[in-house]
């Protein structure tokens, strides 16, 4: 008999755990893909500098190092939102932010690292979005934390905010220089 | 003024809602009949206010008030005014406002239609609408206002987004929502039946017809969203399994399932709690899609912006309604009598079986659109879960459940006899063979088991939808007493609506092609045997939007077939794909342009569609055997009021003839 | 239910493009089989830009860049399982359509089943008690 009143209460309890789980979704957010390539390795790559084309900017940057690569371009809006945070991050010299300019023009974006300031030690120009697709990025603005083997540790997904420099990015970095 | 007058029309209505649901609720647990009597007006009165806030905001629209911010990011002025009408709908706010006012329409329906039920039954149920009309009244009031006014005016607005300015598209939310809402009255009688403590076949005979339209209109806002984005996204696809749309699918597979095992309930007294908690669920999916999408919880091509106020909201109801009504499903349904025996081979049997098919194919779908949801919410990681699942686990579920349709209507309630089923049915299925083994020699090396499965199945469900008819038919030319009623009829049909359906959709998944092609001016291609060939662009001025209009010549057999002329429109913003198509019952032809490349050339996109038109076809005779049945003259009858007291099922009534009752 | 904005590109916006279908300009591949392999495999990975479409019907960029990559992987006589590894690699299953069967999705991929085996055996139940109930009772119903 016991069991006769279970079954028919069983649309209420599977009603309640769906709740829970809508109401946890609620404060998800969809849209981020967390990346495979954490704990990984930086893909190897060779990419011509954006300042000067004969030089080629490759994955040996990230060596004995705390470093951050942030993927970007002058036509992403958001990226452009990001820059003066950017900016104001390279002044402290915490660490180097190495920048890969993602299917842009390299004049545009050369005119507008002179305008705006150039808060990137170097400057990757990947015109295919080839080399990307291998970071897996999907969209700019995107900022990768490398620590000193080489290993990506965390990427950030939309642009840095000085909110999330002070309160993750920094003890992360904190973190790693401690290893 | 007007707009205001729309906002205190909203407040008016939410004030006597709550009397509509106090007193309708209250009076008959109290057996005050004066309450009871209370109730049928203030719930038209609440509806005519919510029909007239409707008003205002259309209003709004066509003397396009810029004041008012909803009307300032939905329209223009170039705005041709069908569409400014059909901006109504166009977003978040004044779809919910519409929403509420075809939940006014079916109040009022039902008000005036529910005369001969008793009234303490006709008390409850408009007064749980009237919950639902709270519910959805408090959402638009606190947190999604259409008449917030924008100060200063905008000097114009922002233009209704492009691919919504189309007649089908006009069309579909209506009919989604009537549809949507429509379950609302069936959860609405499942709940005053459960309160009452009184459900019996009177119940289900009641509550039929109300969930025959709902259904029906579900069906037909189905098609029309599928026969959408057919031409208007441009790729040619009719079913993404989105979940948006799976959002809509769900509720009209447990609506499915709840028509039928009304079927059952009604005629034999039969799974009353069963159909009681389909009728349940059926609303509560309705609920549940429209938190889909207008929380942002999952990820949807077809999203509204999302607000996580309106999130909580919504969520709040779903707990508020469907908690309330699953408790008292639990408290009340132990205690209800089981209903008559049957054999495993019998009517009630197999529409068991079809309810359970149904049921199982909706719950793997709300399985795969909730499981990247709750991947998240363990931190198990991100997924999607898309067509190629929905695929894979939908048709196996799907193809047992065909070859029941055409087995059921030639099974005899409590004892069927396979023999004779056998005797009855084995034409359509030799035939059904027949007309797969000429298919797969026609299709040659495109051949597959899936095609030879699919178009056995769906001839099989055409065949035997039409054997009843024309049996009947027949026996009555040859002097024998057979009637038609309706009921019959539109099973018969809808049925058939099936079998075009599942035809449909494997000849043109299985047999369609798709050429993308590089394509410069003079140039041709061939696609299935037809040639295009490419004249060029020029532009063209519509309304509000400027057009590059590609020429493609169609030819068949060396003769000149048809000209097409697919459109790339640029509007204020956007640019949309406007496909040529040429359409066929048994192909169409569709030519979408892609990007300008250089030499004047373009990406261009050909396809050939065999039979693709049979999907819609299939929903709208789904949809006309439903308008069929629920006309059907045994549901304008007066129900004698005994069997609500004796709760006993409901007697063949005088001139009814045992056919009609062994055969609906 | 709405298919209101098909508005490509969620929270990020940063890859935004104008037009309303991802045609290619790429010539196909001469071999037809190779070809539907080709569009077979589009269609099974998520454009990650735009939001629920595949690479093969999304527009934006990086849709458009997948789609070379596949295609100079197909070129190259890659497998369909090395294609599918290269982007889960870089992208996670996220950007496959239709999940693997891995412990974490076994009720995903086994739960319609497991759900079917469930409502079958309860309907044998039902079935087995009312046919039953039929033999004990005299009581021929109202069907005749």
């Amino acid at each position: 008999m016991k069991i006769r009143y279970l079954v028919y209460a069983l649309p209420v309890i599977v009603l309640v755990a769906l709740l829970a789980l809508f109401m946890r979704g609620l404060f998800l957010n969809p849209t981020i893909v967390p990346s495979p390539l954490i704990g990984k390795s930086v893909p190897t790559f060779s990419l011509p500098r954006l300042h000067d084309p004969a030089k080629s900017v490759t994955q040996n940057e990230f060596r004995n190092q705390v470093a951050l690569l942030n993927v970007w371009a002058t036509w992403c809006v958001a990226c452009r939102d990001e820059h003066e945070t950017l900016v104001q991050f390279s002044k402290q010299n915490i660490v180097p932010i190495y920048g890969l300019d993602y299917k842009d023009d390299r004049q545009t974006a050369i005119s507008w690292l002179a305008k705006e300031g150039d808060p990137y030690k170097d400057n990757a120009f990947d015109e295919s979005g080839d080399v990307a697709i291998n970071w897996g990025v999907y969209g700019a603005p995107e900022t990768f934390l490398i620590d000193k083997h080489g290993i990506i540790r965390h990427k950030y997904i939309g642009p840095l905010t000085p909110d999330i420099i002070k309160n993750d990015l920094l003890p992360r970095i904190h973190r790693l220089e401690q290893e | 003024m007007i707009p205001e007058l729309g906002h205190l029309a909203l407040i008016l209505a939410l004030c006597l809602a709550v009397a509509q649901t106090g007193f309708g609720l209250v009076g008959p647990w109290r057996r005050q009949l004066i309450w009871m009597s209370v109730v049928r007006p203030a719930a038209v009165a609440q509806a005519g206010f919510v029909i007239f806030a409707f008003a205002a905001l259309a209003y709004a629209f066509l003397t396009n008030d810029f004041s008012v911010q909803y009307v300032a990011q939905n329209s223009n002025t170039a705005l041709p005014w069908p569409y400014r009408i059909t901006a109504v709908w166009g977003a978040h706010e004044g779809s919910l406002l519409l929403w509420v006012t075809v939940l006014g329409i079916w109040t009022i329906a039902v008000a005036r239609f529910s005369r001969h039920l008793p009234i303490e039954l006709v008390s409850r149920v408009l007064g749980v609408l009237g919950l639902v009309s709270i519910g959805f009244l408090l959402f638009m009031l606190f947190t999604s206002d259409p008449f917030t006014r924008l100060l200063p005016p905008a000097e114009q607005g922002r233009d209704l987004n492009p691919i919504l300015q189309d007649p089908a598209m006009a069309l579909h939310p209506p009919m989604l929502y009537t549809g949507y809402v429509g379950f609302s009255v069936a959860f609405a009688f499942a709940v005053a039946a459960l309160l009452g403590g009184r459900m019996d076949a009177a119940w289900a005979r009641w509550s039929r017809p109300w969930t025959l339209v709902a259904w029906l209109f579900l069906t037909f806002g189905i098609t029309l969203g599928s026969w959408w984005s057919y031409y208007e996204l441009g790729w040619g696809g009719w079913w993404f399994w989105d979940p948006v749309e799976n959002a809509s699918f769900m509720p009209w597979l447990v609506g499915t399932a709840l028509v039928h095992s009304l079927a059952v309930t009604e005629k034999r007294g039969a799974f009353k709690s069963w159909t009681a908690l389909l009728a349940i669920a059926a609303f509560s999916l309705s609920l549940l899609g429209t938190f889909l999408v207008r929380s942002g919880v999952l990820i949807s091509v077809h999203a509204f912006a999302t607000d996580p106020k309106r999130g909580i909201f919504i969520l709040g109801m779903i707990a508020a309604f469907v908690g309330a009504s699953l408790t008292l499903y639990a408290w009340r349904s132990p205690t209800l009598p089981a209903g008559g025996g049957f054999k495993p081979f019998s009517r009630e049997s197999l529409l068991l079986f079809n309810n359970i098919f149904l049921v199982v194919a909706a719950g793997a779908v709300l399985l795969g659109t909730l499981y990247p949801l709750v991947m998240d919410a363990l931190n198990l990681g991100k997924l999607s879960v898309g067509p190629p699942y929905f695929k894979s686990v939908f048709i196996p579920i799907m193809l047992p459940f065909l070859i029941l349709i055409g087995i059921g209507p030639y099974v005899r309630w409590k004892r069927g006899d396979a023999a004779s089923t056998w005797r009855t049915t084995r034409v359509a299925a030799i035939a059904a063979l027949l007309i797969a083994i000429v298919s797969i020699a026609i299709a040659g090396a495109a051949a597959s088991v899936l095609l030879a499965v699919g178009i056995v199945l769906g001839s099989w469900a055409v065949l035997t939808a039409l054997l009843e008819p024309w049996q009947r038919l027949r026996a009555r030319r040859q002097g024998r007493h057979a009637t038609l009623p309706r009921a019959v009829m539109g099973m018969s049909l809808a049925h058939l609506g099936a079998g075009l359906l599942v035809l449909g959709i494997t000849v043109t998944s299985l047999l369609g092609v798709e050429e993308d092609r590089v394509m410069a001016p003079g140039s041709s291609a061939t696609v299935a045997g037809y040639q295009f060939r490419f004249d060029g662009v020029h532009t063209v001025q519509g309304p509000n939007y400027q057009a590059e209009q590609g020429v493609f010549q169609v030819t068949h057999n060396g003769d000149a077939f048809a000209t097409m002329r697919p459109e790339k429109r640029k509007f204020s913003t956007t640019v949309t794909t406007e496909a040529a198509i040429d359409p066929g019952l048994f192909r169409d032809l569709y030519v979408a342009m892609g990007n300008p490349l250089d030499n004047n050339a373009w990406s261009v996109r050909l396809q050939y569609k065999p039979m693709v038109r049979f999907i819609w076809l299939g929903g709208v005779f789904m949809m006309l055997g439903g308008i069929l049945a629920a006309s059907d003259r045994r549901y304008r009858r007066v129900a004698p009021q005994v069997a609500l007291d004796t709760g006993a099922v409901q007697p063949v009534e005088p001139g009814t003839d045992t056919v009609m009752e062994n055969r609906e | 239910m709405k298919r209101l904005a098909i508005v490509c590109c969620g929270l990020l916006a940063a890859v935004v493009s104008s037009s309303a279908l991802a045609i290619d300009s790429e010539p196909p591949f001469p071999d037809p089989a190779t070809q539907a392999r080709y569009e077979h495999l589009i269609h099974q990975f998520r454009c990650l830009v735009c939001q629920d479409e595949t690479i093969a019907d999304s527009n934006a960029d990086l849709a458009a860049d997948f789609r070379r990559q596949v295609h100079n992987m197909v070129a190259a006589g890659k497998s369909d399982a090395e294609i599918r590894a290269y982007m889960v690699k870089r992208y996670g299953d996220f950007i496959l359509y239709k999940p693997p069967v891995l412990e974490r999705t076994w009720l995903l991929w086994g739960g319609p089943f497991l759900f079917l085996a469930i409502a079958i055996g309860a309907v044998a139940i039902v079935i087995r008690r009312r046919s039953t109930m039929l033999d004990s009772s005299a009581d021929d119903g109202e069907v005749q």
